[in-house]
């Protein structure tokens, strides 16, 4: 197994539950339809509505900032880096729950993003991606005359 | 080993034997620890947690940390899809060693809590010279 754990979780059938609901918002939502070839599941990603604009909320820690790749193309935004673990030689490790390794995320918004404008801050292990709609996507008004 | 793809790592939500005054969830941070001659280091992953908001104290041989997320940020902020969830970090560990409690270290990198605590001299291995 690829898993970089040696120390299980508490409880199986909370995991087991985990799965299920992780894999019916799957297949309910219509957020990660249409994805590119770089489909994993890392990083967890929360979306949020902020006035007419998207908020995407990332946790992602332990990783530098430097080894953080974002790319937006139309409504597409790609996340990719790598997380590291490093321990110094010659230590005895008594736990070792954190997990290293690559990961490339692709997400499709059923919304128009004005991809010029986004912005992405990374603090505390945060990404927050500041998504917002193109002009031409928001609610407009219609006056009856 | 480096090549591969990480996997998400779900939450696991503590059981307070109290409730707390705000019904605010907390999670046990993921955690590495080791050892060195001289020191524990403990590394706790509490994405979210900013500088001040970590308490960490040892009482009776045990360390304890907690770690309170800013919700305030998520006000006004309407859910349209989540994978994970959100709330304070809390964990207790029993120390095998004795803890020179004056010299405990912290560092706050993104994210990630990283914890020195040096071992008290009568702790520390000592090489027994055979006659």
């Amino acid at each position: 197994m690829g898993f970089d754990m040696i120390t299980a979780f508490g409880d199986p059938f909370e995991t087991l539950l985990n799965l299920q609901r992780a894999l019916e918002a799957r297949t309910a939502s219509d957020w990660l339809q249409n994805q590119t070839t770089s489909q994993g599941p890392f990083p967890p990603i929360n979306v949020f509505q902020q006035g007419h604009d998207i908020l995407a909320v990332i946790e992602l820690p332990g990783v530098d900032k430097n080894d953080l790749q974002i790319q937006a193309e139309n409504n597409t935004i790609r996340i990719s880096g790598r997380k590291a673990v490093t321990y110094p030689e010659g230590v005895s490790l008594h736990r070792r729950e954190r997990m290293r390794g690559e990961f490339d995320r692709t997400i499709t918004l059923p919304v128009h993003i004005d991809a010029d404008h986004i912005k992405a801050e990374y603090r505390d292990g945060i990404l927050a991606l500041f998504l917002p709609r193109s002009e031409s996507d928001k609610p407009r008004t219609i006056s009856v005359s | 080993m480096a090549n591969q793809e990480l996997q998400v790592q779900q939450k696991r939500e503590l059981e307070n034997k109290e409730e707390a005054m705000t019904p605010t969830r907390v999670f046990a941070p993921i955690a590495d620890i080791y050892e060195t001659n001289d020191a524990l280091t403990v590394i706790l992953e509490m994405p979210g947690v900013e500088k001040n908001n970590v308490d960490v104290r040892v009482e009776d041989d045990i360390l304890r940390v907690n770690g309170q997320l800013d919700l305030s940020k998520y006000k006004g902020l309407l859910p349209l899809y989540t994978e994970y969830n959100i709330g304070n970090y809390s964990r207790n560990f029993r120390l095998s060693n004795k803890i020179d409690q004056n010299k405990i270290a912290a560092e706050l990198k993104d994210g990630v809590l990283w914890l020195t605590l040096p071992k008290a001299e009568e702790a520390k291995p000592r090489t027994i010279e055979i006659k």
